[in-house]
């Protein structure tokens, strides 16, 4: 065996590195009795690790060499440009988590533990990185493994709270069943086809065999679970509640994101054959998840359970692209997941530090929060905004862009109700304005400062809002790649 | 750059000032100063224009400048005018300018909301880019919950969630209709020039398709022009809105819809505009009547205004679907006089209730010995909206039901005469009012206290009152401007419709 081709897998290994080096650190760094260099050095090493490693994988990405596709293990492993930009992505939405999760990390009863967040987190990324890069369903399962487990024990992290215990437990019994499910789908691919790599599997299929049909239905189970798609989306909520609220918002955008992208690359690469069968799934999966999703999110008051309903009809939209499996779509899959993950990541940020710092978590204390926190509550009303699809913040032309997608690839229909469904949706945003700016109370949450880590996340959130539309050529680039690997 | 940016590009620095302004003073200067600009650049452009025209500039639309934006989806940022656009830029500036004047002592936030609101009135009239259009079109909407929300009066919460959802919902339509246009076209560009005359890639749209895409495009559009039955949130958000976002909501915000249907759904999409203007046309008629009716049994100055809105912005859209030159340029001089004649009327309206702290008709009484200042601007308001000879009303009215009895048909004129009689109405509902608020003996005494109008308000009613005359006195060189560019529009319905079978079982 040619052991030089793990060096193929520049991504993978750069992050293992990295893994590395954070595990030793945490080895050498933290223990009882903190110094304050250590403590200082522990908030700064992930996210300068990882940023530095993102600056490593996309450097391949300005001077590609050849066409960019890497194979290793004859198929067992298969990279794309395309494939690298996604995992970029997510690294700057890991790194925007963890400047996120830094001050709540220091509190007393987190401390002995704070190594364990960024090498979990950063387990589930590397479990991403293989789900996406996989050729054989067997890696593709290995990885999404490796990215449900840790995230467990990530949601499970404030363990003496009951409920995130409650909310691990759940996660872990859902992610088992699905799994459980997914591999019978692949076992049953296995047994009609002989094979498990993507590149053979995609000849073998024949709409007309039962097995295999199955099979189609099991895995999108599967990674609908993944997604929280509706029927699939039951242990969203509680989950979303009960875990910590840096973890809500890693699970509501990174782990979701590598799914539907992973999801699009399966299903044009492998399951092409059975493409008019997985459009009318797929159909009715994203009408119920928009509709269903919306209609609950109206009556929530509890704000993360709330940005749960929010994400689930999210990850309607954002699995719109996959219909047609056009290059146009994954364009904008990856577009919308871009822009959705700076506009999510900047509501559960401003989530996240009102919680530290006042404990309220429910819509009705945001009352009056403009008139004692006016910097935040802007900044939360235009990543509200641009979850809902307002000009001109990013997320009007992500919506723009993938219901063109859509349309063009002949779902006018389908459009249509997730038209209909942004009203909805735009109605719970406001809610959550209306609160802010118009809403009256006694007792609004105080003003209180922000601590400097989760201010420069903020600022990153802000800019990719403000700007992420608007300035072209981001969709220009990932069109050039989607042409380039998924163009017909 | 095209000096055409320069109407997005200065309520941008408007909103960076803003938001550098420390006191009142500042804002006032920034507000002041920007709204001069944009109105002078609208006077400028205007003269700049029919000197243009007639030194020969024979294009359709003029100064056009076009940057490829988003190049995979064939978006571009394009901007020109024709004389349509430069007639509502002028109304815009107008409408800002003397806003920001009636708003004197509102605070920072307002104004940024307010100017985000400018800026996206002056996009959308100056895009020819339908991505673009759509774009503006949004921008301008979505300030209007929080200007209602946070300092409106009244049921104001509900008016403003009833307002932003059912105008986003139309939007909804309007994406899809855009998504029908650019697709159906052969999917090469969003330029609404290029697409009318099959240029730039653009193929002829099917005829099925036009006729599943002109009910979307029109009602997306038509929401926002308050066409009957989707009006409803027209007067709740009228009435709760403070003053100058009354003014700027019925006198231009409403106008985007007029000029979106005539500009995409009757102008992309001509052979279904023949084929199916009849439904709209029930609808709008209704609407004119329906309106008028509905103002006449209103306690509340501003709903009845707001009725009096449905009213007349529903002869917009009637008079746009008549497909006649005469009547289209009719429509386009109504949005201008209507629009400068409602801004006054909410102005006023709302200077009243500043001081009297009631809109009740039944509550007002006298105000003539009391504020002669207001009470003047009031009546003049009142004459112009039941169309007066003289005031603008009256010209854009008669041209509007001169070009509708050009159709020779029963089934049009019926309409014609059915949307005739809410002249007669407007005079019952508009006369008993001026009678009975301003002629009547006063008998509340705290409103014989109330003092008359302070110099800012005065120098915007003025303002507001010479345009209205001037529309009204020489309304020549305006129908002039705007009939120039509403005619190859018409004629372009005019001989597809002759092409296609008249399966109308009306016509």
């Amino acid at each position: 065996m040619d052991y030089s081709q793990f060096l193929n897998m520049h991504d993978e290994i750069s992050l293992i590195a990295v893994i590395v080096i954070l595990f030793l650190a945490d080895l050498f760094l933290c223990g009882e009795h903190k110094s304050e260099m250590a403590s200082k050095a522990m908030s700064l090493l992930p996210s300068g690790l990882l940023l530095l490693q993102t600056a490593y994988i996309a450097s391949a990405l300005i001077c590609p060499c050849g066409n960019g596709i890497v194979d290793a293990f004859g198929g067992m492993y298969h990279n794309t440009p395309m494939m690298t930009l996604v995992k970029v992505v997510l690294n700057i939405g890991t790194i925007i988590v963890f400047l996120m999760a830094n001050n709540w990390l220091k509190r007393p009863e987190n401390q002995v533990k704070e190594g364990e967040f960024y090498l979990l987190t950063l387990s589930t990324l590397l479990g991403m990185y293989y789900m996406m890069s996989s050729g054989h369903f067997l890696m593709f399962f290995i990885g999404l493994e490796l990215a449900s487990i840790p995230m467990t024990a990530l949601i499970a992290y404030t363990k003496n709270n009951q409920e995130s215990a409650e909310a691990a437990a759940k996660y872990i019994l859902t992610a088992l069943f699905s799994s459980g499910l997914l591999l019978y789908g692949i076992s049953l691919i296995y047994g009609t086809c002989g094979t498990m790599y993507f590149n053979e599997l995609a000849c073998k299929f024949d709409t007309n065999n039962t097995l295999q049909l199955v099979a189609l239905v099991l895995f999108i189970s599967g990674i609908g679970f993944k997604i929280s798609l509706v029927p699939f989306h039951l242990w969203t909520a509680d989950t979303y509640q009960g875990a910590p609220t840096t973890v809500t918002g890693y699970l509501s955008v990174i782990s979701k994101g590598a799914a539907a992208f992973v999801l699009f690359t399966i299903l044009f690469k492998v399951f092409q054959p059975m493409i008019e069968q997985w459009d009318i799934i797929m159909l009715w999966i994203i009408i119920f998840s928009i509709t269903i999703a919306n209609i609950f999110a109206v009556r929530q008051n509890n704000i993360k359970r709330f940005m749960a309903f929010s994400a689930i009809s999210q990850a309607g939209y954002l699995v719109l692209g996959v219909m047609g499996g056009t290059a146009q779509g994954m364009t904008s899959l990856v577009y919308y997941l871009f822009v959705y993950m700076v506009a999510n990541l900047g509501v559960f940020l401003i989530i996240n530090v009102t919680e530290q710092n006042s404990g309220k978590i429910n819509i009705s204390d945001y009352n009056g929060f403009y008139q004692t926190n006016p910097k935040l509550s802007f900044i939360m009303t235009l990543c509200l905004f641009s979850l809902a699809g307002i000009p001109p913040f990013a997320g009007f032309f992500s919506k723009f862009f993938i219901f063109m997608a859509a349309f063009n690839a002949g779902f006018p229909v389908l459009v249509f109700i997730a038209l209909v469904n942004t009203v909805i949706s735009l109605y719970y945003y406001l809610l959550i304005v209306k609160a802010m700016y118009i809403m009256k109370s006694n007792e609004p949450i105080a003003l209180f400062k922000s601590d400097s880590y989760s201010k420069i996340a903020i600022v990153i959130c802000t800019l990719g809002v403000v700007f992420g539309g608007i300035i072209s050529c981001i969709y220009g680039y990932i069109d050039i790649l989607s042409n380039l690997s998924y163009g017909m | 750059m095209n000096f055409l940016s320069l109407f997005v590009l200065i309520p941008l620095l408007m909103l960076f000032g803003l938001w550098l302004a420390k006191e009142q003073k500042g804002i006032r200067t920034v507000m002041v100063v920007g709204s001069s600009a944009l109105l002078a650049l609208a006077i400028a452009l205007t003269l700049k224009f029919i000197s243009d025209r007639s030194g020969g500039a024979t294009a359709e639309m003029l100064y056009t400048a076009s940057f490829v934006w988003f190049e995979p989806l064939h978006i571009s940022y394009s901007v020109g005018v024709d004389g349509i656009s430069v007639a509502m830029l002028l109304l815009s500036g107008v409408i800002v300018f003397t806003g920001t004047f009636v708003s004197w002592d509102m605070c920072k936030e307002y104004f940024l909301w307010f100017t985000l609101l400018s800026m996206g009135v002056f996009g959308f009239f100056i895009s020819v880019d339908m991505f673009m259009m759509f774009m503006f079109y949004e921008i301008a909407l979505i300030p209007m919950y929080l200007l209602i929300g946070v300092w409106g009066s009244g049921h104001k919460e509900y008016s403003a969630m009833k307002l932003t959802l059912m105008l986003m919902g139309a939007s909804a339509f309007l994406m899809l209709g855009i998504f029908g246009i650019f697709y159906g076209a052969g999917g090469q560009t969003m330029n609404v020039v290029d697409i009318a005359n099959h240029t730039g890639g653009a193929h002829i749209i099917d005829f099925s398709k036009q006729c599943i895409w002109f009910p979307f495009t029109f009602i997306g559009f038509g929401v926002l022009g308050a066409m009957f039955p989707f009006h409803t949130w027209s007067p709740d958000g009228h009435a709760s809105a403070p003053t100058a976002v009354s003014m700027l909501h019925a006198g231009v915000l409403m106008k985007l819809g007029g000029y979106g249907c005539f500009r995409i759904a009757i102008y992309l999409l001509p052979e279904a505009a023949n084929e199916l203007s009849w439904i709209f046309l029930i609808l709008t008629a209704t609407g004119v009547v329906y309106g008028a009716l509905s103002a006449c049994v209103q306690t509340d100055l501003k709903y009845l205004n707001a009725y009096s809105s449905v009213s007349h912005c529903g002869m917009v859209l009637f008079a746009i679907l008549m497909l006649t030159t005469t009547a289209s340029t009719g429509a386009i001089l109504q949005m201008l006089s209507h629009g400068l004649m409602t801004a006054l009327f909410f102005a006023i309206i709302g200077m009243i209730y500043h001081r009297a702290h009631t809109r009740d008709i039944r509550q007002l009484n006298g105000l003539m010995r009391i504020v002669p200042f207001l009470s003047v601007g009031f009546a003049i308001a009142g004459l112009a909206n039941l169309g007066l000879p003289g005031l603008s009303g009256f010209v854009a009215e008669m041209t509007i039901f001169v070009g509708s009895f050009e159709n020779a048909d029963t089934f049009h004129r019926i309409l014609t005469i059915m949307a005739t009689t809410s002249i007669v109405v407007a005079a019952v509902y508009i006369l008993r009012m001026i009678g009975k608020i301003l002629y009547g003996v006063n008998q509340n005494p705290e409103h014989a206290k109330i003092h008359d109008a302070h110099w800012e308000e005065r120098f915007a009613v003025i303002c507001l009152i010479c345009c209205i005359a001037g529309i009204g006195m020489a309304p020549g060189w305006l129908s002039e401007l705007i009939s120039h560019s509403v005619a190859p529009v018409i004629d372009n319905v005019k001989t597809v419709g002759h092409l296609i079978s008249q399966s109308n079982p009306f016509m």
